[in-house]
């Protein structure tokens, strides 16, 4: 026999819970209510599973790729689709075409990184995001009709692109 | 240091201090690393990740020079213990559980801890009472620049610091603040979390991370998106609109049930007084969840027989892993359940 939710009487109830108080009572809800009810959480953001499944849904071809395998860890597209997980850091270059349009999608667009750099990756790096910063920084400026604070971005750009341009 | 020291406190993110502190529980910030001439865990072999973890190791042994920092080897550690670690969120529950040399190190007062080979080689995290983000970040962003400069991390101009999984990479930070939402919950208008979560692209979870059951009224939000914004962008949102906007919604629903039905909310802060005053036997999940209830009147200014530092330390102590490791002994679920109520009747009087 399928208990049929306390809340809607519909839908099959799914989530079982006593309450204690005000008195010790059972209750069955079904998912939608017991969600709506706070019992149990709703899943409001995406898994890499789920952007994976979407992705391959709509992006024809990608079965071309499931051969393709990682030079460093042999790890095969195919592979990293099923478990969502890459085997080594090579991976996003062996694979950086077809792990674009999905990063994209799991970053809200997002395609290029800019916030801390390691160390070791240099000075020229370091620069680059702050370039990328500045970048933004110069239209918001621009937008709020900032041009005192525009020309100082300019002049700091300038400082930072020549300094890349000469180690590269 | 040792564990059994930890145990007779409640360590700093419960201290119940930091702002919005009667709704926001703690802060904290985690940053994904991992070493640019290893694979990543998903295909390591067992040499390559004993590799790893020695190597770790002994770079956040040479940072914490003098710290009094403690190295707990995970794979070697008792059941018990490893789980003493998840309630105090010191380590993730699937680090708990997992196979293979892993590690993690934490700092004498709790704020930091470093989990070597979870699911990134290594995992930088600091805790905070209250929303303290800015002061969390400092603490990570410091210790990472002081590993990093021992060691090569794994990093590509585009995509940022390199993840295990796509969805971890640039940034590799993920802000998570824990909030305690009742008379949302009370007033069946916990949905304007979850549209507030789909429009800011934000993850809600529970109390320990994955799974969907809200016990206690607690909720985990925590950033998705870690590629292309600054830490500090993520860090602002944070504490400037999200926890503010969530926060609001709280206590605007707090003041609407006092204002329209004072008596059905005394009713539910004072019987879970009662239970709890006189239970005999109770589960863990009974007490968060009547816990919840005496953490709002307390906010609300409805009881006064017990303070937050008082009711935090029930919070923790009546947990499965610190009753027992308390007690000094294994218990039963039955005998947990009658030494969790003596234990909770005794607080309640005093
Ligand atoms: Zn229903
Ligand atoms: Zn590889």
């Amino acid at each position: 026999m399928s208990l049929v939710c306390d809340n809607c009487q519909e839908a099959k109830a799914t989530v079982h819970i006593t309450d204690t108080i005000p008195e010790k009572r059972e209750r069955h809800l079904c998912k939608q209510c017991a969600e709506r009810e706070g019992v149990l959480i709703k899943q409001t953001h995406q898994t890499t599973a789920d952007i994976l499944q979407e992705f391959i849904k709509h992006k024809a071809g990608v079965g071309e790729m499931d051969d393709k395998s990682c030079p460093q860890c042999g790890m095969t597209f195919r592979e990293f689709r099923m478990k969502g997980q890459l085997g080594c850091p090579h991976d996003y270059e062996a694979f950086r075409s077809f792990l674009l349009p999905l990063i994209e999608r799991a970053h809200n667009g997002g395609s290029h990184h800019v916030g801390k750099v390691p160390g070791s990756a240099g000075s020229d790096a370091k620069h680059r995001t702050e370039l990328t910063r500045l970048r933004r920084e110069l239209d918001e400026a621009v937008r709020n009709e900032q041009y005192e604070d525009a020309a100082r971005i300019r002049d700091r750009m300038h400082i930072l692109e020549t300094e890349v341009s000469e180690t590269s | 240091m040792t564990l059994s020291e930890l145990t007779h406190s409640t360590g700093e993110w419960l201290r119940g201090v930091g702002s919005y502190s009667d709704v926001v529980i703690s802060s904290r910030i985690r940053l994904a690393r991992n070493l640019a001439s290893m694979p990543f865990l998903s295909t390591a072999t067992v040499e390559e990740r004993t590799n790893i973890y020695q190597t770790l190791a002994k770079a956040i042994g040479e940072v914490s020079n003098g710290s009094n920092a403690l190295l707990i080897d995970i794979e070697n550690a008792e059941a018990i213990d490893r789980h003493l670690l998840v309630e105090r969120h010191l380590i993730s529950r699937q680090h708990a559980v997992a196979e293979g040399s892993r590690g993690v190190s934490i700092s004498p007062t709790e704020t930091l801890a470093l989990m070597i080979n979870e699911e990134d080689h290594l995992r930088i995290q600091a805790l905070r009472s209250g929303l303290q983000l800015e002061d969390a970040w400092s603490e990570v962003n410091e210790v990472d620049d002081k590993i990093g400069k021992n060691l090569t991390y794994a990093f590509d101009q585009q995509f940022g610091f390199l993840t295990v999984c796509p969805t971890n990479v640039g940034t590799g930070i993920r802000v998570s603040v824990m909030v305690h939402l009742p008379a949302l919950k009370l007033t069946k208008e916990i949905e304007r979390v979850d549209r507030a979560a789909r429009d800011m692209r934000l993850a809600v979870r529970g109390m320990y991370g994955e799974g969907t059951e809200a016990v206690g009224d607690l909720y985990q939000i925590s950033n998705q998106t870690t590629l292309g914004r600054h830490e500090e962008e993520i860090i602002d949102d944070f504490s400037g609109k999200i926890i503010p906007r969530i926060a609001e919604y709280e206590l605007t629903a707090r003041d609407s049930l006092a204002k329209h039905r004072g008596a059905q909310v005394d009713d539910k802060i004072w019987r879970a007084y009662g239970a709890l005053a006189n239970a005999r036997c109770i589960s863990s999940e009974e007490t968060l969840n009547l816990l919840s209830a005496i953490r709002m009147g307390i906010h609300m200014g409805r009881l006064d027989l017990i303070d937050i530092p008082k009711l935090n330390e029930i919070f923790l102590f009546t947990q499965p892993a610190h009753m027992q490791k308390r007690h000094g002994a294994p218990l039963t679920g039955e005998e947990r359940a009658v030494k969790r109520a003596d234990y909770i009747r005794k607080q309640m009087v005093a």
